[in-house]
Parts: structure tokens; C-alpha cells; sequence
């Protein structure tokens, strides 16, 4: 099908932005990289008055160093994972977890805020955001305020930005050194959204016989990513191993409640959540040195 | 505000000016406007590939798009590939050589996809080539014809290049 009839606005600034936005808020989309929105409208799924196409404004393609970390503007493309030196030097998670974001010509136009904003619970990067502590910058009338990761996320393509509001940056705090991440996923295709997966971090104690930090969250399990805090305090404390992270596994398979639907059952998601908890904490424990 | 823009742009080497509606996607704008029928639509939602094209030397789908986003950008069809007097592009030679392709729906999304491939990897493995291909589908060569037709085209690339 074809997109329906709309007013479409590109402003170069801001503030032009925001102001269009508080003026036809409820009745307005915003228009980045397009590969979540345009589908929506050539399906007519979404039928908007006004599309609002940010791609002109100024000031929003950059990627810029934040504290130890990384500030990544609204326009920056999904690409800059792979290609941008900053990202992959401070953000090797980011840079290694793109081969599981779509391809490589959904990547060239697809944005890192949109897909953040677009909140898909299968996405990666909703679930990478969360498990790296980042923070999202709203953009609105009365100026700018961060919101965490994880109360951004409130249900199923819903965050809790306002109608008047625009995603303009996301942070991602350097995470420690010594933490080691693994993500991982199942999919019916390569690049698919996920049926599930999960962001995992460990850090052990400097005689590696302790676990002293996790980190597990899980997309496409649940509404939003979720974290399952249960399963990393389980962790902590306990020598890295098949039997700590068996544990962990079979936490987090009965905490997870995922849904029914034509791509899996609940069941198959549970187990399938619980076999990728003790593969990717092995890949962590293998990354700091273990076996 | 509006619902239609005029939209100045660069489409194989030639200058395009023009009007288009605000919601028409690029792919369409293409066909239906600058009669560049080489592009197929097919899903329309940006699973199938067949749309791909180049924006600014990066593949795209073209379904994803608003034409009036292509405002100022240097576009690259699968009309752009070939000489103007016929000649096949490496990358369509070797398609043709390896029968990369039967029913022919999906070939221009994958030579545009490979022709980004390949001018930034020219030696891919296959692993890269899965990788970028993957993006596009074909639902008559089971891929493996395509894959060796990516293969023999960075070949010949490559041998063009050393030799020129």
C-alpha cells in the first residue's frame, strides 16, 4: 500500500521542531531514519496528519564523547555502530552487537535514537541501552530533562516521553573495564527481530573466584526489555561456573513471562531464555579469562 | 507545510528538478516519475530488498523513504550499472555467468547491495557476503548461484583494477 496523505514539515532547528510538535501534538509523527514509521505508513497502520522529519535539524548527527562515555544524537545512523571510532573504542558492546540489527541497508538509514524511541521489545538496542545504564535526553517546550533506560520503557512501543517531546540524544556511560559483555539472540533469519535474547555483564573479584557483579536483561520476552534482578543477585557471590550460571538460568526462565504469539510459544521462550542465560554468561566468563 | 515540494537531486549522473507529493515514497517517485523501472517494489515495507539503491553511495530501500528526504542526494539505480551503449557492468556479467538469478525480480536490490559490497569490501569473505546479503531476498536461486556471482564479480573487479 501507499502512505496516506499527510502535511509534512523539515525543519532545520530545534526549536522550529519543538514548536510544530507542541502544536499538532497527538495528531504528529516524528520521522528519522524512516525504517520503523515509513512501513507503519505505507501499511497505513499509522495515519498521522503531520510527519515531522528531523533529518535537516542541525546539531543532531553527532556522535560525541560524554564523560568516559558517548553521546549519540537523534540523527545518527545505525552505521556509526560499525564505522564510528568513538563508539567502538568506548562502546565495544555497541560496535560488535550491530551484526544482530537488521542489514546493512536497513542500518544506513535506520537511527540508533529511533529504534531507542520506536521501543519494539524485540529490538536490541532498547535492551542494550538498559543493560549499559544509558540515559535518554527529551527535548521538549520548556527545554530538555534525562530520562533513565530503565524508566523509559513502559509497554509494548510505548516510552514514556510526551507527546511534545523529542528524542534528541542518548548516553551511554563507558561501562568498567573490568565487566564483560555478551549479547545473544535467537531469530527465525539472520537480522530478524528477535524471538528472544538477552544482554548479559559479569564482573568476578581479581582472584576470579567470586562473581561480584550481573547484569541480565532480556528483549522479546516481555513488553518493554526487561531486567531480572532476581537472577543477578543469585550470581553474585557464587564462583563463576556451569552450576552458578545453571542457577541463574533457571531463575530467570521462571521469572520471564513472554507471550504466545505466531513466532513462538511462551514455553519455547522460557527454555530458549534460559539456554542463552548460560551461553552468554560462559562468553563473559570467557572473556575475562575462564573456561 | 505542505503536501508537495519540489525536490532538486542527482539520479545516475544527471540532475533531476522537480515536484513530488510529500508522501510518495522514493521507489515509487522513481517509477512512476523518472520512469527508472529497473527498481522493483515488492513487500513494501522494507523486508524484501527488491527496492535497494544507492543514497549517497550507501544501499537503501527505497520503499523506506519519502522522495522529498532525497532532496540534495546523489541516487545510483540499477540503471546506472551498465555502459550506455549496454555494455553489462562487471557485477551484472557475473550474475549472468553464474545464473545468479532466475526469475530476475530481486536482481537489481541484490546487484545495487553488491555493488556498495564491493567498493568497500573488495575482497569479502563469505561470511561478509552472507552478512550483506542477507538483506535481500530471492525466492527462485536458493542463493548459492548468487553467492558465487558476488564471488566472481570481486574477482573481476579486482582484476580490472590491478590492471588498469
Amino acid at each position: 500500500m501507499k502512505p496516506p496523505r499527510f502535511d509534512y514539515y523539515d525543519p532545520r532547528s530545534l526549536e522550529e521542531a519543538t514548536r510544530l510538535l507542541q502544536v499538532h501534538q497527538g495528531d504528529c509523527r516524528i520521522l528519522s531514519g524512516g525504517q520503523s514509521l515509513m512501513p507503519l505508513l505505507n501499511m497505513r497502520l499509522a495515519r498521522p496528519k503531520v510527519v515531522l522529519d528531523i533529518n535537516r535539524i542541525d546539531g543532531l548527527h553527532d556522535v560525541k564523547l560524554w564523560n568516559d562515555g558517548v553521546a549519540i544524537g537523534a540523527g545518527v545512523r545505525q552505521r556509526a555502530l560499525e564505522t564510528d571510532r568513538l563508539i567502538a573504542q568506548r562502546l565495544p558492546l555497541l560496535h560488535t552487537a550491530v551484526e544482530h540489527l537488521g542489514h546493512p541497508q536497513i542500518r544506513s538509514r535506520g537511527t540508533i535514537c529511533g529504534s531507542l524511541a520506536h521501543a519494539d521489545p524485540a529490538a536490541e538496542l532498547p535492551a542494550l541501552a538498559m543493560a549499559l545504564g544509558a540515559e535518554m535526553v527529551a527535548t521538549g517546550p520548556q527545554g530538555n530533562r534525562t530520562i533513565t533506560a530503565d524508566a523509559f520503557y513502559v509497554s509494548y512501543f510505548t516510552t514514556t516521553l510526551a507527546p511534545n517531546e523529542i528524542l534528541t540524544e542518548v548516553r551511554f556511560p563507558a561501562p568498567r573495564k573490568d565487566m564483560a559483555w555478551s549479547l545473544l539472540e535467537v531469530s527465525r533469519r539472520h537480522g530478524d527481530f528477535a524471538l528472544v535474547g538477552i544482554v548479559a555483564g559479569m564482573r568476578v573479584d581479581s582472584s576470579r573466584r567470586s562473581i561480584q557483579e550481573a547484569r541480565l536483561v532480556y528483549f522479546g520476552v516481555g513488553p518493554t526489555p526487561v531486567r531480572v534482578k532476581e537472577a543477578e543477585e543469585a550470581l553474585v557471590g557464587k564462583p563463576p561456573g556451569d552450576s552458578a550460571f545453571q542457577a541463574a538460568a533457571e531463575k530467570a526462565s521462571r521469572q520471564l513471562d513472554p507471550s504466545n504469539d505466531i513466532h513462538a510459544s511462551a514455553e519455547y521462550r522460557r527454555s530458549v531464555a534460559g539456554a542463552l542465560t548460560r551461553r552468554a554468561l560462559s562468553q563473559a566468563w570467557q572473556k575475562l579469562g575462564g573456561n | 507545510m505542505a503536501t508537495t515540494r519540489a525536490i532538486k537531486l542527482r539520479i545516475n549522473g544527471a540532475d533531476y528538478e522537480g515536484t513530488v507529493e510529500a508522501r510518495k515514497t522514493l521507489v515509487d517517485f522513481l517509477r512512476e516519475d523518472l520512469n527508472l523501472c529497473g527498481t522493483n517494489v515488492g513487500c513494501e515495507h522494507g523486508v524484501c530488498g527488491a527496492c535497494t539503491i544507492l543514497m549517497n553511495g550507501e544501499a537503501i530501500r527505497a520503499c523506506l523513504m519519502l522522495a522529498v528526504q532525497a532532496e540534495g542526494a546523489e541516487l545510483m539505480t540499477v540503471e546506472g550499472l551498465a555502459k550506455p551503449e549496454g555494455e553489462l557492468h562487471p557485477i551484472q556479467q557475473a550474475f549472468r555467468d553464474k545464473h545468479g538469478l532466475q526469475c530476475g525480480f530481486c536482481t537489481p536490490g541484490f546487484l545495487m547491495t553488491t555493488y556498495e559490497l564491493l567498493q568497500k569490501h573488495p575482497n569479502p569473505s563469505e561470511e561478509e557476503i552472507k552478512e550483506w546479503l542477507s538483506g535481500n531476498l530471492c525466492r527462485c536461486t536458493g542463493y548459492q548461484d548468487i553467492l558465487e556471482s558476488v564471488k566472481l564479480a570481486a574477482e573481476r573487479l579486482r582484476g580490472t583494477v590491478s590492471a588498469a
